[in-house]
């Protein structure tokens, strides 16, 4: 018995416009922007120009709906992820994948749904498995196109008569993948088969309905099957919400003007960038090299070849040319590795995304356009473009987060020298620490849990101002850091505090916003692991101007507590830790076992019910010299407890007193007597760059660093023999110069 | 196209607007003649006469010379090099690259380890302003942060020759 649509469209036929197949369609698109530069060949905006109002109206239409299906498709979710911090968005594609507009959320998606619409049709699908009115498609591999697993797409066909007009796609969050450890982003496999539920491509539903067999598979797949199974339905329903907007769109203005429309958007968007560099930025190149550490030695859960210290080397430049050309490139980055950051293409380019989109594209009108606009010199075999496509990538982000921040700080010194001063960021932090775990939860079922209150870090320093204290995440824009009753309720670790964390803002004249701490009591389980996830060897960043980094983390965990104790007897509990040079929680617990080190990206870690668990967030980087910050600014830093006395009188040169309520009042003659004291003293302590260069030349030529930077520089060198000159050239070494 | 008066954007740059009259500069449509606004206002600041052709960072600007060279200039007079040369090379760098160093700055654990990774200090020979911080592993080469293509600034972008003195 034949079904519905087959009865309006023959199966012989190609689906693509006008008879063609999609295949076609794509080559056929390549080939006119590889030939014309423009996208589909245009040399004019022909419907913009004619009609600007219909024009303008038809996106605005495209774009309501796909708003409009992410607010109401996220009721669906149960998850806090989906729901309170709204990771989750929509996008329209053309029949060839590219994005024609996108809903408010997680940006990063963009071009991750584009990539895996286009694998598919290189690959066939039109042929095998079929694409078809009312199917369903699913992926979450980053090798195809994705960031990282537990980024989940759900892609539907939008067909108009017998033509498939677009596509509409969906992406939700999800908070556990199944992987070998619980948790969205677990990690500690060295390869994609412990990466849990992969779906690459697949057709997972027909007739606008998910197979049974596929719910089945990811019911028995995930740990957290309630969650992924709703979300699979909030995508599904936002994509069919998509779908009919467009084709009222159709209705109205006809299939001919919705095609049209389509190209000049795209073609718009491309364009739009380009005037966008030349009005805001400088032509030239930018450095801004970032790292990230990664402390498995010692590990015995992992094989020999991956339990060790790494170093991830980000040496990104970005590249602006005479026409407003934007070229970022990661020439130097070392050697993928058997853990899960791996980067993929497609990550890169998430990342990427989300970070214009919040910087020089800062409107709604945001597609593929731009994505042609710009250029990404990924190097093969690299982190950031890995030639092993057996690799995990799970946490692609801990590598993506630090690699990008040198982007914002780029941008920053373009705005500067054009004198758009109020746009200057010093950057963002790493957007950890990041809870994640699982086993039997507090209502006696075996889960796993992902919080994202780490979604709320401190912004950087801008020219004109301080960051904003824990509100943002590089990756969200929609900041939220989620109310801790609605964490409390989907996992089993109460809150015994959180509060605003001093010295985690980078210093500067103007400081990075503050980042918080959040201390939790493992409750109502007899066991759970938990991860601590973060930097803590390195700054993930830098600071710009002579200013500082923002905070690294740290671990400090304490097992088998006397807390219940604490509690019977009601004594005093603690809620807080404050300086770790000088805790405020560890004096009031006793415990068997006390963490306290630099570690600070561990594997998953076994706790029983009270032990406590620190999770530190992060504060933005700062903007120019501590020594020009305003006095009153730094009062109101002690009298907030932004800043410890200790760094107010050293870094900022501030004199002050404080009275019995722990008031302080910084003096400003004293603090300015105090900061010409400073500069004496750092004219006394350095020396002339050349006299360093020099003094460093020798430790240069015998390699003796610590083995991961070692082994860094030594993958670097492999990879690129470009950047291997760059370094010789610098320190002056013989051509031939190996670690 | 919105332009604005040149207080109202002294008071920007010194970061006395209103979060107010921020958010809505930030919101608008940029004003083309921010550039020009700008560098006069860097100019009548400084202390010297040699033309600002590029701000390049707080107190830092490339100048054009009597000699065609253009110079990184620091607020206080100082010269570094042309801006073709990194002007870290001619600055003086102080590096935290114990514990101890790094404790003056940062608590224990918040501050990076000393084994993985340093922090350059860059300050000006002559008026001892830090003007950059680099976070980066022993034996990093310097960061060159931005080298501007002058030329294409302003004859392709801003269709006009670059300034001489």
């Amino acid at each position: 018995m034949s079904l519905m649509w087959e009865k309006s469209i023959n199966p012989k036929d190609a689906i693509g416009w006008n008879g063609q197949t999609l295949k076609q369609m794509l080559e056929k698109s390549e080939k006119y922007l590889e030939e014309t530069g423009r996208y589909a060949g245009l040399t004019e905006l022909e419907l913009k120009q004619q009609d600007p109002i219909r024009y303008e109206r038809i996106f605005s239409r495209l774009r309501g709906g796909l708003v409009n299906a992410r607010e109401i498709a996220l009721n669906i979710s149960a998850s806090p992820i989906v729901k309170e911090i709204g990771e989750l968005c929509f996008a329209l594609y053309t029949p060839e994948g590219d994005s024609i507009a996108l809903s408010t959320g997680i940006i990063v998606h963009v071009h991750t749904m584009s990539d895996a619409i286009k694998y598919m049709i290189r690959n066939g699908w039109e042929a095998n498995p079929k694409i078809r009115p009312g199917d369903v498609f699913g992926n979450n591999d980053p090798f195809i196109g994705d960031v990282h697993n537990s980024d989940v797409h759900t892609i539907i066909p939008i067909f108009h008569e017998n033509e498939l007009i677009g596509w509409a796609g969906g992406v939700t969050h999800e908070i556990d993948v199944g992987a070998s450890t619980p948790g969205s982003m677990a990690y500690g496999q060295t390869g994609r088969y412990e990466d849990g539920l992969i779906v690459t491509c697949e057709k997972i539903g027909e007739n606008d309905e998910l197979y049974a067999s596929y719910e089945l598979r990811a019911k028995k797949a995930v740990r957290a099957p309630m969650y992924w199974l709703l979300d699979e339905r909030t995508r599904l329903a936002g994509c069919q919400m998509v779908r009919d907007a467009v084709l009222r769109v159709i209705e109205e203005e006809g299939i001919e003007t919705y095609k049209r429309f389509t190209r000049e958007v795209i073609e718009e968007g491309r364009l739009a960038f380009r005037d966008r560099v030349k009005e805001m930025l400088v032509p030239g190149k930018y450095e801004a090299p970032s790292f990230m550490d990664v402390p498995f030695e010692g590990e015995v859960r992992m094989p020999a070849y991956a339990a060790k210290n790494q170093l991830m080397h980000a040496p990104l430049e970005l590249e602006i040319g005479k026409e407003g050309e934007f070229v970022l490139s990661l020439e130097g980055a070392n050697k993928w590795g058997y853990h899960s950051f791996n980067c993929p293409p497609s990550a890169m380019q998430g990342a990427l995304w989300v970070q214009l989109t919040q910087t020089l594209i800062p409107n709604d009108k945001v597609n593929d356009g731009a994505y042609f606009a710009t250029r990404c010199i990924l190097p093969k075999g690299s982190w950031s473009n890995p030639d092993n496509e057996t690799l995990s990538t799970t946490l692609s982000w801990l590598f993506l987060i630090p690699s990008f921040t040198g982007m914002i700080r780029s941008l920053g010194r373009a705005y500067q020298a054009r004198g758009y001063v109020e746009e200057v960021s010093a950057g963002y932090p790493g957007t950890w620490n990041l809870t994640m775990g699982g086993g039997p939860n507090q209502y006696g079922l075996d889960s796993a849990f992902t919080s994202f209150e780490h979604s709320c870090q401190g912004t950087g320093a801008g020219f004109i101002k301080d960051g904003e204290g824990y509100c943002a995440a590089m990756w969200n824009p929609e900041g939220d850091m989620g109310d801790i009753e609605a964490w409390e309720i989907l996992e089993p670790l109460l809150y015994l505090g959180r509060r605003v964390k001093p010295q985690t803002a980078g210093m500067g004249k103007y400081r990075g916003g503050s980042g918080y701490e959040s201390l939790r009591m493992v409750w109502k389980t007899p066991e759970q692991v938990i991860f601590n996830v973060g930097e803590g060897h390195v700054f993930h960043g830098a600071g710009i101007f002579g200013g500082y980094p923002g905070n690294t983390g740290y671990r400090h965990n304490l097992h088998n507590t006397n807390i219940k104790e604490l509690i019977q007897k009601q004594l005093p509990l603690p809620c807080r830790e404050g300086d770790p040079e000088d805790s405020q929680y560890s004096p009031l617990v006793k415990a068997e076992k006390e963490v306290l080190d630099y570690r600070a990206l561990t594997l998953a870690e076994d706790f029983k019910e009270h032990d406590l668990y620190l999770a530190v967030q992060r504060g933005g980087p700062g903007l120019g010299d501590p020594l020009e910050r305003d006095p009153k600014a730094i009062e109101q830093d002690l009298n907030d407890r932004d800043i410890l006395p200790r760094f107010a009188e050293r870094v900022f040169g501030a004199v002050f007193t404080s009275d019995d309520k722990g008031k302080y009042r910084v003096d400003e003659k004293a603090t300015e007597k105090k900061r010409k004291q400073i500069r004496k003293e750092r004219a006394a302590k350095s020396i002339p760059a050349a006299e360093y260069i020099k003094q460093q030349r020798e430790q240069i030529t015998k390699g003796d660093f610590y083995y991961p930077v070692r082994d860094m520089y030594v993958s670097s060198f492999e990879l690129s023999e470009k950047w291997a000159n760059k370094f010789r050239a610098f320190w002056n070494l013989p051509a031939n110069f190996k670690f | 196209m919105p332009t604005y008066e040149r207080k109202m954007i002294e008071e920007l740059v010194d970061g006395k607007l209103s979060f107010r009259q921020v958010h809505k500069i930030l919101s608008s449509f940029k004003d083309a003649d921010r550039f020009d606004q700008y560098v006069s206002i860097l100019q009548e600041r400084v202390p010297y006469d040699d033309k600002i052709i590029m701000p390049y960072g707080l107190h830092l600007n490339i100048v054009a010379k009597e000699t065609g060279e253009r110079i990184v200039k620091c607020d206080c007079g100082h010269e570094f090099c042309e801006y073709t040369t990194n002007w870290k090379l001619f600055a003086n760098v102080y590096v935290r690259d114990t514990e101890e160093k790094i404790m003056e700055v940062y608590p224990k654990f918040m501050g990076c380890d000393p084994k993985w990774m340093h922090l350059r200090e860059f300050y000006c020979p002559s008026c001892f302003t830090m003007l950059e911080v680099e976070a980066v592993p022993p034996g990093y080469p310097f960061i060159f942060d931005f080298q501007p293509d002058i030329e294409a600034y302003y004859e392709n972008w801003l269709n006009r020759p670059v300034p001489t003195p």
